[in-house]
């Protein structure tokens, strides 16, 4: 028997003739990521191994049981780097600190709600299975490598891990035209996006000497190198591919169509993961590696986040689609984080982590309210459709309600705060143009989010009666009148679609499909005009799913909580931002 | 005979543009696909130009990673493509034109 002795003299001697040092593996360190790919390899093996098909719910209550063991090895984690301090790990590619850790808890977070709001909308569409959570739990490890990558290319490889199985995702739903559209686009402007990345991240190698954040910190202290071009294209090329990925405005193009296009449990999945990750490591490299650059990045990030925060909310206004709607209020949120990003002290970062941490609940809970309303087949996503929740399901829409006044930054929400610490971080950074305009554009929003809440407690449901074509009550009239201007084209031609499919007989549309077998809404052509024939599938009652009921609740839950008792994570956000 | 490194940045700044332009100018998903290979690849050439200049193995290694995510790149991506191949007559990216707003 070859002893394992002689085996350790092999490779002495290998490694001693090449020089390579093999580095030593903190495997405690990396432990809520080993979790979530141990726990994904597990499923994936009991899947195939499995004699029958095995149900949805199955793997969801896994998925939920691998977030929160993650979620404990990274309150561990983060016991540690408060009383140790923060360290790095693996050959000082990975920077073990309380930024990293807080972001290894938000994942670990989304991980958990995610599969419970995906629950009933797998069922429903008919496409069980264990790949949603699995492609769910391989970003999620991306998304936490991203957070403690302390090596550029550690970050793309990462970002490549977080991304991949997002493109995935958002394509699902094969039998929906619109679901695949959504994954090319989104994957061919990611990997365009990840091209210049890595070019980037050659030329910053090229001008630096190293790809280790620290190193690259360490020299550009050492040398004064404003002047240099490949450094200074390096970093732009680097912000370009971050501002691809938190769709930040000159490269946010991809993102409405992606988040209208995805099945909608994975578009709220793919806001919270994705912009998490984004941030993660656009903060990271560009607080603590180009510090000394900051006179020539820091007017950039100016005119990126103004521009964000105004086309969001604009463009927000003019949408018919409450998905899109909701993909530019998610642009504009972006523009609100970048607020911190652009201060670049320890209160901006501390503000943004904050601003990140809150609206991963916001928009998972928004999510899976537009993903039960949509009803089955997933496409009935015009605003017309909120007429009148309250009066159907008023758990439903009041849900919604403190979900969007919260996006909007109303009091005893989570929002409010998180609007009022970027503010404060960029006043106190004296960046008082920044935030008058951020002031503005949360005044835009608040006006399309309240829209909807008023369409939700106002009239009847479109299924009863046939729908009138104004949007909004005349209370709400005056507040609603340039957005009515805009959209008034198609309102009237969804009135005339609605004319033409009630026309037939007194017996509403839906009332005939949902005799027509299980599923068979999603598939046929895809190139059914979107608002014709389908308006009456009935939307899915909230009741319908124990699952969806509980992951809505953690989302409310925690809004309104932390609204009302903010300190916890503040003070989590505050402490975490050790990177300074 | 040696020939400056510049001579390979340049040469991989020019590959990275016509990556760059076709990405943006092509219509078919295939093209448009070719040309984001086309901007790894000079990256990379980025890559191991540097590394050779700063006398660094970093370099090289990181190019390693790049062939390895754009190989898994490949992968997603023409699954994608072939899933809407599958409802459609050819890859052009016009064809898909459901989003919009």
């Amino acid at each position: 028997m070859i002893g394992l002795e002689s085996l350790r003299g092999l490779q002495g001697a290998l490694l001693g003739a090449g020089g390579i040092v093999l580095p030593h593996i903190d495997y405690t360190a990396i432990l809520p990521e080993l979790i979530l790919l141990g726990g994904m390899l597990l499923l994936l093996v009991v899947a195939a191994l499995s004699p029958r098909r095995l149900a949805t719910e199955f793997y969801a209550t896994a998925t939920v049981g691998i977030g929160i063991a993650s979620l404990v090895a990274s309150l561990v984690l983060w016991k540690d780097v408060v009383s140790h301090g923060p360290f790095t790990a693996v050959a000082k590619s990975l920077d073990i600190d309380g930024f990293a850790v807080l972001f290894l808890v938000l994942v670990s977070c989304v991980l958990i709600v995610a599969p419970m709001l995906a629950v009933g909308y797998l069922r429903r569409e008919g496409i069980e299975g264990c790949e949603y959570y699995v492609l769910a739990l391989i970003s999620g490890s991306g998304a936490m490598f991203m957070a403690s990558a302390n090596d550029l290319v550690l970050v793309f490889l990462a970002l490549e891990v977080l991304s991949l199985p997002l493109y995935v995702l958002a394509g699902f739903d094969r039998r929906r035209a619109a679901s695949s559209e959504a994954a090319i686009k989104y994957f061919v402007l990611g990997a365009f996006s990840s091209a210049i990345f890595v070019y980037g991240i050659a030329l910053t190698y090229g001008a630096t000497g190293s790809t280790n954040l620290g190193q690259i910190a360490a020299f550009l202290a050492r040398n004064v190198l404003t002047s240099n071009g490949v450094l200074l294209g390096g970093v732009a090329l680097l912000l370009c591919g971050f501002a691809f990925k938190i769709a930040a405005v000159p490269f946010h193009m991809w993102s409405p169509d992606v988040y209208q296009g995805a099945p909608t449990p994975a578009t709220g999945f793919m806001a919270a993961l994705a912009k998490a990750g984004g941030f993660a490591a656009l903060l990271r490299v560009f607080v603590t590696s180009f510090p000394t650059l900051r006179s020539s990045w820091q007017p950039v990030i100016w005119v990126v986040a103004i521009l964000t925060l105004v086309l969001g909310a604009s463009f927000a206004v003019v949408q018919r689609d409450i998905k899109r709607m909701l993909a530019y209020s998610s642009i504009n949120h972006a523009g609100f984080i970048l607020l911190g990003l652009q201060a670049a002290t320890a209160q901006g970062v501390a503000a943004s982590l904050y601003y990140l941490f809150i609206y991963a609940f916001l928009v998972l809970g928004s999510f899976a309210v537009v993903t039960l309303v949509a009803g089955r087949g997933d496409d009935q996503h015009d605003l017309s459709r909120y007429r009148g929740l309250a009066r159907r399901q008023p758990v439903l829409a009041g849900s919604f309600t403190v979900l969007l006044i919260a996006q909007a930054g109303a009091p005893f929400t989570t929002g409010f705060f998180s609007k009022l610490y970027v503010l404060q971080a960029a006043v106190a950074a004296h960046s008082y143009a920044l935030a008058a305009v951020a002031m503005g554009s949360a005044a835009i929003a608040t006006f399309f989010y309240l829209r909807v809440v008023f369409l939700m407690y106002s009239g009847s449901a479109p299924v009863e009666a046939g729908v009138s074509p104004e949007l909004v009550e005349p209370g709400a009239a005056s507040l609603a009148a340039p957005a009515l201007a805009m959209a008034a084209p198609s309102g009237q031609a969804l009135a005339s679609g609605l004319v033409a499919a009630g026309g037939a007989g007194v017996e509403p549309a839906w009332a005939k499909r949902s005799g027509g077998g299980s599923g068979a809404s999603g598939e046929g052509d895809g190139a059914e005009p979107p608002g014709e024939a389908t308006t009456g599938v009935p939307e899915t009652p909230l009741s319908s799913s124990p699952w969806t009921v509980a992951g809505l609740g953690i989302c409310v839950g925690a809004t309104v909580l932390f609204g009302i008792w903010p300190e916890p994570i503040i003070e989590f956000a505050r402490l975490a931002t050790t990177i300074f | 005979m040696s020939v400056d490194a510049s001579w390979y940045l340049t040469l991989a700044a020019v590959l990275f543009s016509i990556g760059v332009v076709g990405l943006l100018v092509r219509r078919n998903v295939i093209v448009m696909f070719m040309c984001v290979e086309l901007m790894l690849n000079a990256a990379n050439l980025t890559f191991v130009t540097f590394a050779r200049a700063l006398d660094d193995v970093g370099g090289q290694v990181a190019v390693f990673f790049v062939l390895v995510v754009a190989a898994a790149e490949v992968v997603v991506g023409l699954g994608i493509i072939v899933a809407i191949f599958r409802r459609r007559v050819g890859a052009t990216a016009d064809d898909a034109h459901v989003l919009k707003g």
